[in-house]
């Protein structure tokens, strides 16, 4: 019997998520940066919902960029500084202000789009700290929920601003 | 049941708080393990082939060139499976691999484990199947009388409702008939699962359900195996929303799992799962409303069909809801409902939120709305007329004896300020109809209000035996609770812990694994029913163990039982002499008890569709405020406000957040959910071409009223809240839309289309 299927060449290159570099050994071309972070990292925060960047449940930073990672090549992704959920999370079992905000007003049902907002509202609020419920929601419309109706969403984004700034003004 | 009292004063995360739920944390943290995060060691990667074609005959399946591939450990298809060949909820029709034909797009014909994902999935593309592709049957209509597809014939399900006086007439009627789409439960968290073979001929399969036992049910029968060689364990759940009750993948993951005694894993892509579970049933309905001319309702008339497409998953109890409930929450004296859900080569339809109450209520609401506009009424004093009370018959002839704050819920909703007016000048672009990008001609936007209230069962129905089993075991001071309900996303988790709380007044309540293996059934999350069923369950097995509690420390001091109690988390008695922590009054002991709860039974349906069928109902209303756009039909749902009957508010803010949720579901279908099909094909299987609302499209809902009137007979007087936001919403805001533009509309999801095109003809009719 003769084998009719192509052998993609495997490649090995280096990652720098969150932080620290990682070493991906003996990868398909075709390993999307959600699936290399995922099953060869370890990293399954990030999740995986719709590959085609619509939902925003993988939502990573590339370089401070917001991204959706199932739409970039891992191996693309090479030589440029990657920060997850992981990276956006205290160690212990601690939250951040983010975090804490989206489990205390409600936000959190089943969950899985919790991680990818969590990075898209901490870029936001990074971005754009005072972000009006417009603006918020413009920011957030690239993250697809289908629990919540998004109200408590909103409710946690702006409780995360008023702990934020409440944080600033102590300073 | 005297002994125990509740929670102390000062305990804080008992019933009636807005209690955090305890997954929250490791959910934001990303470390919540959903069935798609799980992995063992030496797993292989499933993948399923599936039909491209609505229709056909499979000539012939040669699945060598599967196996030629590197890193292939096994490839199965029909002739595979040791037991009975295929499964269904209700009847099992449905093939577990197509064997000689295909009746839908995306059947699996069979399955593949490799070493790599990507491996799988070509493999899987590389396996030779000849169609002969035949004429697919796709008219719900047609398939009536059609040459059936299926030995059980294309009627799935007839139900009949004759109900007073067949002849009655009334002095006004209107009649109209309606459609809505097919729609997709859109979970976020695809389907997947880890099947482990174990050492005993068994397996263990990890994975996003429902229902555990029912699944593990279905896969023994397909195994060929005893129950307790199957055992499910609960993996986190993505959503659900009624797509996760019927198996999609379960027994061809098991088969793959002990072929290979590896562990195998699955998780589907997007398109996958938009063809891999069942959708909500498309409805075609004709409706005639007969009333006095004070607006009383005389009769009603329906006509429904249902589109269950090529097996039967829950068709019969879906088409049974639309049935006892097309008549919506009003006192109708006569009616006549022919329902009937038929067989065709359309994706299978089953279960979503609202479960059949979803169609008729867009039906029946816009009647109501065109029997006020023809007797000249406020369609609000319509309603509020004809609104059922508790002691009203319902068309099932069943007396609705449980709490019916139906006129509370129209007028708290109708009482409730609108929202300001839109200043065209001065709003961003991005609140205008279509948003960035697509945006509206101010001065071409129309504002419109809707109106809309509807009702479903709480529970099981018809006979069925609905049952759910919970253990509590207290050691050491600390509560434990298990029990194999699924938490989807709702909060049942939050609620198993306050209601221990409530009873030993401790902060500290565990939760056991969900499991098959130790534990009996807790039915199905669905049906709006696990804070009633297992709520009750976890309820009787903690007092079971509190009662234990105290006899053995009346039995150990040797003083009366009556003169004991627990209360605020200590054992007491009457004269203060006795005072234990919990820990002091075990002694040391270990406590566990297991309850089975059971709600009071109903009775089926007769051949004219009355009988007691029902145990429990719950109302709701919605105020939707809606901008279109006249030129390109765009809709902006403004606002919508709501108000429920929910028994009793457990957790207000796990309440909220199901009422909001549910909400911004039946907006989207309201306006632009729908699987297009063609010809049995699905043309938009992905989240780029099916759209679900996001944050610019979901409304601010306010919630005008909680009706807190509880429900005899329900633990703690609550009524399940997942599923009336689902109902009402998609009709009100589609008669806001007729408000706005004066179209008809008489089907749902109402498109730019059905709005544009409609007003350009009107235009130019005119001239």
């Amino acid at each position: 019997m003769t084998n009719t299927t192509s052998v993609p060449e495997l490649l090995s290159y280096t990652l720098n998520v969150n932080g620290r570099d990682h070493q991906v050994s003996d990868a398909e071309l075709g390993e999307n940066l959600l699936f290399v972070l995922r099953e060869r990292l370890g990293l399954r925060g990030s999740k995986n919902a719709c590959e085609q960047g619509e939902c925003g449940s993988c939502s990573v930073l590339v370089d401070g960029r917001l991204e959706c990672s199932c739409t970039m090549l891992a191996a693309a992704a090479t030589g440029r500084q990657i920060v997850t959920v992981e990276g956006l999370t205290p160690s212990g079992d601690g939250l951040s202000e983010v975090q804490e905000a989206f489990v205390a007003e409600g936000a959190v049902q089943c969950g899985f789009c919790t991680p990818g907002l969590i990075v898209s509202v901490s870029d936001l609020l990074d971005r754009l700290p005072l972000a009006t419920e417009l603006e918020i929601r413009e920011a957030i419309s690239g993250n697809l929920c289908r629990c919540t109706g998004y109200g408590r969403i909103i409710a946690a984004v702006q409780a995360a601003q008023h702990a934020r700034s409440a944080r600033e003004a102590l300073r | 049941m005297t002994t125990v009292l509740t929670t102390g004063p000062g305990l804080r995360g008992g019933l009636g708080e807005s209690v955090r739920r305890p997954d929250g944390g490791p959910k934001a943290r990303g470390e919540f393990a959903f069935s798609s995060d799980l992995e063992a060691e030496d797993m292989l990667w499933a993948h399923l082939l599936r039909s491209p074609h609505p229709s056909a005959a499979i000539s012939s399946l040669d699945l060598s060139p599967a196996f030629a591939v590197p890193g292939v450990a096994a490839v199965l298809a029909a002739g595979d499976v040791p037991g009975r060949q295929s499964f269904g909820l209700d009847y099992p029709d449905q093939p577990v691999f197509a064997g000689k034909v295909v009746r839908h797009v995306g059947e699996p014909i069979a399955a593949v484990a490799a070493d790599h994902p990507i491996t799988a999935r070509r493999a899987a593309e590389a396996i030779a199947v000849t169609y002969e592709v035949t004429e697919p049957l796709t008219d719900p209509e047609a398939a009536m009388e059609a040459p059936p597809i299926h030995e059980r014939g294309n009627v799935l399900f007839h139900q009949d409702i004759v109900h007073g006086d067949p002849g009655a007439t009334g002095e006004v009627s209107v009649e109209g008939s309606y459609a809505t789409a097919m729609q997709d439960q859109a979970f976020l968290g695809p389907e997947s699962a880890l099947a482990v073979p174990a050492g005993d001929g068994g397996v263990d399969l990890y994975l996003a359900t429902q229902w555990l036992h029912v699944d593990r049910d279905q896969i023994a029968a397909c195994l060929g195996l005893p129950l307790d060689l199957v055992r499910l364990h609960l993996s986190g759940v993505g959503g659900a929303f009624g797509a996760r009750e019927d198996m999609s993948m379960q027994v061809q993951l098991c088969l793959l799992a002990m072929r290979t005694g590896r562990p195998v894993k699955i998780v589907f892509s997007r398109e996958e799962s938009f063809l891999g579970h069942v959708h909500r049933h498309p409805a075609r309905m004709w409706y005639r409303h007969s009333a006095d001319a004070d607006g009383n309702l005389v009769k009603v008339e329906a006509k429904l069909i249902l589109d269950g497409g090529a097996y039967l998953s829950s068709s019969p109890a879906v088409l049974q809801n639309a049935a006892c409930f097309a008549a919506g929450p009003y006192r109708v004296p006569n009616a006549v409902v022919d329902a009937t859900a038929v067989r065709t080569n359309n994706p299978p339809c089953g279960a979503m939120r609202g479960f059949g109450a979803v169609q008729v209520c867009f039906a029946y609401e816009t009647q109501m709305d065109k029997l006020a506009a023809a007797l000249r009424m406020d369609p609000v004093e319509l309603r509020l007329r004809n609104a059922l009370r508790t002691g009203d018959t319902m068309i099932t002839g069943q007396v609705l004896s449980g709490a019916a704050p139906v006129a509370e819920v129209i007028r708290a909703v109708a009482a409730a300020p609108l929202p300001a007016e839109p200043g065209p000048s001065d709003a961003p672009e991005i609140a205008l109809p279509g948003g960035a990008g697509r945006t509206a001609e101010r001065d071409r936007v129309r504002r419109g209000i809707g109106f809309a209230v509807g009702f479903k069962n709480l529970m099981y129905s018809a006979g069925f035996d609905d049952f759910t089993t919970a253990r509590c075991r207290l050691e050491e001071g600390r509560v434990t609770i298990t029990s194999a309900a699924v938490e989807v996303g709702q909060g049942l988790v939050t609620l198993m812990q306050q209601i221990a709380r409530h009873i030993f007044g401790v902060a500290d309540v565990s939760l056991g694994e969900a499991t098959t293996a130790g534990i009996g059934s807790a039915g199905s999350t669905s049906a709006s029913r696990q804070t009633w069923m297992t709520g009750g369950a976890v309820e009787a097995a903690c007092r079971a163990v509190a009662e234990r509690l105290v006899s053995s420390v009346a039995q150990r001091l040797e003083r009366p039982l009556a003169s004991l109690r627990l209360d605020g988390g200590r054992v007491c008695s009457d004269d203060g002499a006795v005072d234990l922590s919990l820990v002091g009054a075990a002694s040391g002991q270990v406590f566990e008890e297991t309850a089975v709860y059971r709600h009071p039974p109903t009775e089926e349906l007769d051949e004219k569709g009355q009988g007691n069928a029902h145990v429990s109902f719950a109302f709701g209303a919605h105020r939707a405020v809606v901008d279109v756009d006249l030129d390109l039909g765009l809709v902006r749902v403004v606002d919508v406000t709501t108000a429920q009957d929910v028994g009793r508010a457990l957790n207000p803010l796990q309440l909220i957040g199901q009422i909001e949720g549910g909400t911004a579901q039946g907006v989207g279908l309201a306006v632009m959910e729908e699987i297009v099909l063609d010809r049995g094909t699905v043309r938009n299987p992905s989240f780029t071409d099916y759209i679900i609302p996001t944050a610019l499209d979901s409304p601010p809902v306010t919630i005008a009223g909680l009706i807190e009137e509880p429900e005899p007979g329900a633990p703690h007087g609550a009524k399940g809240a997942g599923e009336p936001p689902a109902i009402s919403s998609t009709a009100a805001v589609a008669a806001a839309i007729r408000d706005a533009t004066g179209l008809e509309l008489a089907r749902v999801p109402i498109r730019p289309q059905d709005i544009a095109l409609a007003l350009a003809a009107f235009e130019e009719d005119r001239q």
